[in-house]
């Protein structure tokens, strides 16, 4: 069935009545600046309880160890809170910058905002990084960063106008927060004609984000063939929820027409020139290796499901007889096909997917047509596989109002699924959900959780806490056995994980549980190198792969970067490398080096790029230890990500487990219980995972207890007094 | 819409249709700045230029591509934000980038190469449309 992708429910009628209705709180005039070598050497910094806006200088150093985008969240966060902030305090800020090579318009993936503030669900910095246009738009205004700081008294947003060089923040009583609705209203806003609306963007949240703590941000961008606002999301970590604390109901950016020397870049030919081949690449290859174009990363839902690693009813199961229902195919005719699905201009990778004229079933926009913007593999993963809902319709309606409600798809997903199984094992009653069935594939169910997060109340407003509160009040609560609420509920450091099974790699376990944020993927995805191909048997090769790719994948955040066009397709000659060089594949990383020396002027090498990362990937651990949460005991995951916590777990694959009894254990599965050899695996499993972590941290230049040395700091060149000074007690 | 036509068995890489080019739509004399490009290839003679097929229009984000009145496909420089995505899915390899250049450039079929190839090589044809991108 064809969808008119033109067609939606319009939202923008009254805008200028709204706009009559707002009051200038504070208006700051700057002179417009153009980018020299990716920087504008300048950041913007408003604080929203004071409504000073003013200007900050990028100083050299910022430049040499932080780079940009989640190197100067990290930096700035650092200067700007303490060791006993709280997400809500007012000392905590929102800072948003897309990376020198972020805006560039020719190497695909090159228009990601990095998101830092300090996480109300894990209580130390969280980074997210998230497409659309406000990034490179508020950079090609005029700033590098945009730091934002305090609480606001009444419901506000912030405009930065490059056009006009003004900062204002002004009070907007009407519209509405959800941000399918706010992106649209607050872009025919503030553009000044039809052909401008292309250089609005929108950052907004949601109704989900004032009750839930697991908020995220949507960032915009206009589509000039669907005429919509398109989102896509800084999902992890609650920023959205920080953004609605602090009483801002959207930030909007309107820049200057978009060209294609912006960054006013060092060599433009070597920027173009790799921007081109990987046009080339994608256009010959994409269609034989990812479909990205056509499916997005909905591509990997039936693979996943066919290698086990599919998360079916809160990670018990690595695949299910349904996943057909929700598979790429169904995607693949979903999604409008034929017209361009880049988040930022010159991404040719076009997985931006949108499911046009969806109608919407449950809540306050019953009956609306929207386009939904994705569904994403997580969120096919998190909202259906994982809940046990296999159904295309109902995974539009949940992805939708997560989106537009302010909400993570994957905190939401791994939450919903915990909840369904505490349902599941009667740790949950409907006495205990205020009425609400929680069975597996209940998709109503599933999204009155979310509106009731949205109406801020009912026991959706418990799960929006997300899995590690939720964990503590069910054992306080005494709803359960502590032990097994524990284990099943999959979080580590307070962040939910994303949706990939890691019982069978233990790669993939420190992959997750060694991460700075919390357990998501993009530091480090190790499973097939690890559970498929055996390419990293020992302990070292795991410690070394722990430590590759997490900086290597670190770089794309303080750069701008996204993470798919590296390795979602590849150059066809790719595995003439030896295994382990193939996973990286060096022509790509041969690629960003030659775009990082074309835009700053800066030669960068292979080498030269990890050492980059190191430098903010050590300061970012040590900013964990100030805030209370970087140590061995806070790297340490659920045991349900390491192996079977239940017996129907086992039974499911009682084979595998039997065997790895015999071959690995070298104890006889013969007459013992399942009980009994579940607890042979667990402490096989734990002990082999300490043990993990001994190489890890050997590896990163850690104690023990994971601390940086002074050695790994000074190498780092993080040496910084007021970093030191935060090592130094746990280094005696 | 008429586009440039080559016959290869009459061209003896004289190469002016790439100097003509080059002269008329940036006054420079690197073939380059040609939308028309001979290359050597075994005993004869490849020639590219873009037959304006239009598969480049569905690729632009910023819908900077478009057919003229006469079937052209034509870039609007203004609205171009120079990604160069044209450039890598053309499937003729005939969008193309000089050195410098922030936007992409292309035959227009202005028939110059045409009027200048002393070996007759060069013809403009008509083709029928119908079906192509709009």
């Amino acid at each position: 069935m064809a969808y008119d992708y033109t067609k939606r429910t319009a939202y923008h009628d009254k805008v200028p009545e709204m706009r009559k209705a707002h009051k200038v709180l504070k208006e700051w005039t700057f002179t417009p600046r153009q980018a020299d070598q990716g920087y504008t050497n300048r950041t913007l910094y408003v604080n929203l309880t004071t409504l000073e806006i003013k200007e900050k200088a990028v100083t050299q150093q910022m430049k040499d160890l932080f780079i940009g985008g989640r190197g100067f969240g990290l930096w700035y966060l650092w200067n700007a809170i303490k060791p006993t902030t709280k997400w809500n305090d007012p000392e905590n800020e929102i800072i948003i910058s897309p990376g020198p090579l972020g805006g560039n318009t020719q190497y695909p993936g090159s228009g990601k905002s990095l998101v830092v503030s300090l996480s109300p669900t894990t209580g130390i910095p969280i980074d997210s990084n998230v497409g659309g246009y406000f990034g490179p738009l508020m950079k090609f205004s005029g700033f590098d960063a945009i730091e934002i700081q305090g609480k606001a008294s009444t419901q506000c947003i912030i405009v930065i106008d490059g056009q006009a060089g003004k900062v204002i923040i002004e009070e907007a009583p009407h519209e509405d927060a959800n941000s399918h609705v706010a992106a649209e209203q607050f872009t025919h806003m503030y553009a000044k004609d039809h052909a401008d609306l292309r250089n609005v963007s929108v950052v907004a949240a949601g109704q989900g984000a004032d009750h839930a703590l697991i908020g995220c941000l949507n960032f915009s961008w206009f589509d000039v063939r669907r005429q919509a606002a398109r989102l896509k999301q800084a999902g992890r970590g609650g920023i959205g929820t920080v953004f609605r604390d602090k009483k801002l109901k959207a930030l909007v950016v309107h820049a200057p027409p978009i060209k294609g020397d912006m960054n006013k870049p060092a060599d433009l030919d070597r920027v173009a020139k790799a921007g081109i081949k990987m046009h080339k690449e994608l256009a010959d290859h994409d269609l034989k290796q990812c479909k990205m174009r056509r499916q997005g990363t909905a591509h990997l839902v039936e693979i996943m499901d066919n290698y086990d690693l599919l998360p079916v009813h809160n990670f018990q199961f690595g695949n299910h007889p349904d996943t057909k229902k929700i598979a790429s195919w169904i995607w693949d005719e979903r999604f409008t096909q034929g017209i361009p699905d880049g988040c930022w201009y010159g991404c040719s990778m076009q997985c931006s997917k949108g499911a046009d004229g969806h109608v919407v079933k449950t809540g306050p926009y019953k009956g609306h047509i929207v386009t939904v913007d994705g569904p994403e593999y997580e969120t096919a993963a998190g909202c259906a596989a994982n809940c046990g809902i296999f159904d295309p319709d109902w995974l539009l309606e949940a992805n939708f109002y997560c989106d537009t409600y302010g909400i993570d798809t994957i905190s939401f997903g791994t939450s919903c699924a915990f909840v369904m199984e505490c349902f599941q094992r009667g740790i949950l009653n409907k006495e205990r959900t205020g009425g609400l069935d929680l069975t597996w594939g209940n998709a109503e169910s599933q999204l009155e959780l979310l509106h009731q997060m949205a109406r801020g109340s009912g026991f959706g407003v418990t799960v929006g806490q997300g899995i590690a509160k939720m964990k503590e009040e069910f054992i306080a609560k005494k709803y359960g056995d502590p032990q097994l609420i524990r284990d099943i509920g999959m979080e580590v450091k307070g962040l939910e994980y994303s949706q990939y099974m890691s019982k069978e790699s233990l790669a993939q376990q420190g992959g997750y549980a060694l991460t700075n944020k919390g357990p998501q993927h993009d530091e480090a995805w190790l499973i097939f190198m690890d559970m498929v191909n055996n390419q990293i048997p020992s302990f070292e090769n795991k410690a070394e792969a722990l430590y590759y790719f997490p900086l290597f994948r670190t770089w794309f955040g303080l750069n701008g970067f996204c993470k798919l066009p590296w390795n979602d397709v590849e150059p066809p000659d790719n595995h003439q490398h030896p295994p382990l060089e193939a996973a990286k594949v060096p022509e790509h990383v041969q690629n960003y080096c030659d775009v990082f020396t074309g835009i700053t002027g800066r030669t960068l090498t292979k080498d030269g790029l990890i050492a980059m990362s190191e430098t903010v990937y050590q300061f970012q651990r040590v900013f964990n230890i100030r805030m209370g949460k970087g140590l061995r005991q806070h790297d340490v995951p659920p045991y349900r990500s390491q192996g079977p916590v239940t017996k129907e777990e086992y039974e499911s694959r009682q084979e595998r487990y039997d065997k790895q009894l015999k071959e690995l254990i070298g104890v006889d599965p013969a007459g013992k219980t399942v009980e009994e050899k579940i607890a042979l695996h667990r402490k096989y499993r734990e002990d082999r995972y300490q043990k993990l972590m001994d190489a890890v941290y050997k590896r990163r230049g850690w104690t023990p207890n994971g601390v940086p040395t002074l050695e790994t700091l000074k190498r780092c060149r993080i040496d910084l007094p007021e970093v030191v000074e935060v090592v130094k007690p746990h280094l005696k | 819409m008429k586009f440039v036509k080559p016959d290869v068995t009459k061209c003896e890489g004289v190469r002016a249709c790439e100097k003509v080019c080059a002269q008329t739509f940036f006054k420079n004399d690197d073939p380059q700045f040609s939308a028309i490009r001979v290359t050597k290839k075994d005993a004869g003679y490849e020639i590219n230029v873009c037959n304006q097929c239009g598969q480049c229009i569905a690729v632009c984000p910023v819908q900077a591509l478009s057919r003229n009145k006469a079937g052209i496909v034509m870039i609007d420089k203004n609205a171009c934000v120079g990604c160069f995505m044209c450039v890598g899915f053309c499937p003729t390899q005939s969008m193309r980038r000089a050195h410098g250049q922030t936007v992409p450039f292309k035959c227009v079929s202005c028939g110059q190469c045409v009027k200048n190839c002393p070996k007759g090589a060069l013809q403009m044809a008509e083709a029928d449309h119908a079906g192509l991108p709009a």
